[in-house]
């Protein structure tokens, strides 16, 4: 019987894997993919398509160049990519999209040191990044077509969030508009039913813990309800519910403590605020996040658990 | 985490005396105890063959009636040479005559008796239970706690024990009363053995300062510490003792080793070890003499249904993995589990994704992702800081790492890292000290 394994305890493991995780989140993004093919034509799916291809070539691609083990398996770089094309006006020039994909995945990800090591969520830097660069195409909303609109129609596309900063005379689609996502905005944004719907998803999988969603949501409801900024629309528009669900929650950049996950989002509900009420930018989510991550390992630190019987840290 | 109690409804069944068992003499905390016999002796079933070899340290006695054939080295589950007793067995069985029960009427000899039952921690520990109650001043015990947590997945053993001889558990708890004057005591089990924890319930009098607590079956709740926050709400300090917050944790088979002894003369020579896993026909639980070869148990249990590629001494969570199957069944053995070749496999390792499930998860608020950080930098000191020395190793954390990292080897290489770190700079203190010294004297 020399063949037996001798290891260190424990010697069973729980089923979930980091693959079964990011497989549990394109899951949860699947019913907001197909509410914006629904909302937003074929091209939403391309536009995903393009934006996951070039996110998992990039990562095969980089990986073979600096002869690190390929890891485009456990399905990272997909989730990167949707969420990125999510984050995308539906007719964003298709090499713009593919550029993005690479920024997030070489630059914000990989040249940090690959999964898990990166301060910044890939997508949301990327997705600023091409704000700062294609700033018209970036800023380009199309009207809600109907399936058959493969092309897109660029004619008119206010989002709420410029009808409600006042930049624009539209009136603010209904409420009914607003949960199902028939209105302007990013492609994988709008539907609030269907992000919501993941979310759930991913609270029951546990895959995300409530506190950062909720504290996020919260604070932004909360905040525009005190300044009086239509706290519901505020709440539905924009990439409030993408980003408190998808983004804020992203594992490397965010907290792992449970009060770290409450201060990073309340603090990500005040910066957007301040940016949307009064800030240049109508959206502020994006921005929120990526300050929230720099100050990710300070929230740590604070929050530590203490130990049961250690002596004071 | 699943509990896979497969064999909480068997009751214990006797095996058929082995050919040949070997008794090592190191199956205790402490120093390796002193063999009293030589080759050719004949022993019987209770005889002494091995005396304490220190305070911190237990006798050891024969389960079998046989000739000694040799006293030589064997090489232990932990890769060290320890001194053993092989006995070869003549199959009769016969009892040593010398057994009577000891005489006990005072704390002394109460104690003493506890030694000569060759009793250790039978959860798994195996310090010796004679220390652990010799405590400087009876006034510093508040409460005795009987573990009867078994968190562990499979193992069985403690509910049987529960089960079977609650009376010996009752008995072990009102010698405590009598000589360590103990006022509390509180028998610990989780919920989801009902039976136990119903038997003791009706056992507990009014008045009678016994109480039962019925603790959530989530692993690991039998851990010392952890027994003791969700009792009495104490927290043991690094580098502390449970009798230090005024607790004393002793498991229900240990209880029932003693009793057993001190009413019969009956010393430790056989285990109750709960026999399961996949590689294993018919798990069941077996009564085996100490000593006796794993590769026998697994027989008696029908053999195996596959080839075992893992095979532990204890549960699936803190076991250890031993090399081959002619390792014995120890003092503290209380399950032996057999693994098939997918169970066995080991998980690849990927990179860690920060997603703060072993903080999450970590009974004792310990932070394993940082401590690997630390490790890896070799940052002793922050090994202090994040407090690895309080790490149990209950294994809770590399259970739920979905990136398989190694977390609890890493906090075992963590706390050895430390010690060395805490000893050099001891020594350059001492140094330092030294030519202060040196340059005082120089100045005079």
């Amino acid at each position: 019987m020399s063949n037996m394994t001798v290891s260190v305890s424990p010697h069973i493991k729980d089923k979930t894997s980091t693959k079964s995780i990011m497989r549990d989140v394109i899951i949860a993004l699947t019913p907001a993919l197909i509410a914006s093919v629904l909302i937003f034509g074929m091209r939403a799916l391309l536009v995903t398509a393009v934006c996951v291809a070039f996110s998992v070539g990039s990562e095969w691609a980089f990986e073979k160049i600096v002869k690190k083990p390929n890891t485009i398996g456990d399905l990272s770089a997909a989730v990167t990519g949707a969420l990125l094309a999510f984050n995308l006006p539906v007719g964003i020039p298709l090499w713009q999209a593919a550029f993005g994909s690479i920024v997030a995945i070489v630059v914000v990800k990989q040249l940090f040191g690959g999964l898990g090591q990166n301060f910044a969520n890939p997508a949301i830097t990327a997705r600023i990044v091409m704000l700062l660069a294609f700033s018209s195409t970036m800023t380009t909303w199309v009207f809600p077509g109907l399936v058959s609109s493969a092309t897109p129609d660029a004619l008119s596309g206010a989002t709420p969030l410029v009808i409600l900063k006042g930049e624009t005379s539209a009136a603010l689609p209904s409420i009914r508009d607003m949960l199902l996502g028939v209105h302007g905005g990013c492609l994988g944004e709008t539907s609030a039913i269907a992000l919501v719907a993941g979310g759930i998803y991913l609270l029951v999988r546990r895959v995300i813990s409530w506190h950062t969603p909720v504290a996020f949501i919260g604070t932004v409801f909360l905040f525009t309800l005190i300044l009086g900024e239509q706290p519901v629309y505020q709440l539905l528009s924009g990439g409030l519910l993408l980003g408190a669900i998808f983004m804020a929650t992203d594992y490397s950049t965010t907290p792992s403590t449970n009060w770290g996950r409450i201060i990073f989002g309340v603090g990500c509900g005040l910066i957007t605020v301040l940016i949307r009420v009064w800030g240049n930018y109508p959206e502020g989510v994006s921005f929120s996040i990526l300050l929230m991550n720099i100050l990710t390992p300070y929230i740590s630190k604070l929050t530590a658990k203490k130990p049961l019987g250690g002596a004071e840290v | 985490m699943p509990h896979w109690k497969n064999t909480a409804g068997d009751k214990p069944e006797k095996m058929p005396t082995p050919a040949v068992v070997t008794i090592p003499m190191s199956m205790h905390i402490g120093a390796p105890a002193k063999p009293v016999v030589k080759a050719g002796d004949e022993v019987k079933v209770g005889q002494l063959i091995a005396e304490a070899g220190g305070f911190v340290s237990s006798p050891i006695y024969s389960g079998v009636s046989g000739k000694v054939k040799k006293i030589d080295d064997m090489l232990n589950s932990a890769g060290q040479r320890v001194p053993a007793v092989t006995i070869e067995t003549d199959g009769k069985q016969e009892l040593f005559e010398g057994i009577a029960p000891p005489k006990v009427t005072n704390l002394q000899e109460f104690l003493d008796a506890v030694k000569n039952s060759g009793v250790v921690g039978l959860g798994g520990a195996g310090f010796p239970t004679a220390v652990k109650l010799t405590v400087k001043d009876l006034s510093m015990i508040e409460a005795v706690i009987i573990n009867g947590a078994e968190c562990e997945p499979f193992i069985t053993s403690d509910t049987r024990t529960m089960i079977d001889d609650a009376d010996l558990v009752w008995q072990g708890i009102e010698l405590l009363q009598k000589y360590l004057k103990v006022k509390r005591v509180i028998i610990g089990i989780e919920d989801n053995k009902p039976q136990c924890i119903g038997n003791f319930r009706k056992m507990c009098k009014p008045g009678c300062g016994v109480e039962v607590s019925a603790l959530p079956a989530i692993y690991p709740q039998g851990g010392e510490k952890v027994l003791i926050y969700h009792t009495i709400g104490r927290i043991v300090p690094e580098g502390k003792l449970p009798i230090d917050v005024g607790a004393i944790v002793i498991n229900c088979t240990t209880l029932a080793a003693v009793a057993k002894y001190i009413q019969t003369g009956i010393p430790l020579y056989e285990k109750c070890v709960t026999v399961d896993g996949s590689a294993v026909k018919k798990p069941k639980n077996v009564i085996a003499p100490i000593g006796t070869p794993l590769k026998d148990v697994f027989e008696f249990c029908g053999g195996f249904s596959s080839e075992p590629k893992k095979v532990l001494y204890g549960g699936p969570m803190m076991g250890i993995a031993v090399p081959d199957l002619e390792q014995p069944i120890l003092k503290n053995t209380n399950a032996i589990l057999a693994f098939n070749e997918k169970d066995a496999e080991l998980p690849k390792e990927t990179a860690c994704i920060r997603c703060g499930r072993c903080i999450a998860h970590c009974p004792l608020n310990l932070a394993p992702v940082n401590i690997e950080t630390a490790f890896r930098l070799k940052d002793a000191a922050s090994l202090d800081i994040l407090k690895v020395n309080l790490c149990m190793e209950c294994g809770c954390c590399a259970f739920v790492c979905p990136a398989n990292r190694p977390l609890v080897q890493v906090n075992k290489l963590s706390k050895a890292m430390l010690r060395n770190y805490q000893n050099e700079q001891k020594a350059l203190e001492e140094k330092q000290k030294a030519k202060e010294k040196a340059k005082k004297e120089g100045s005079k």
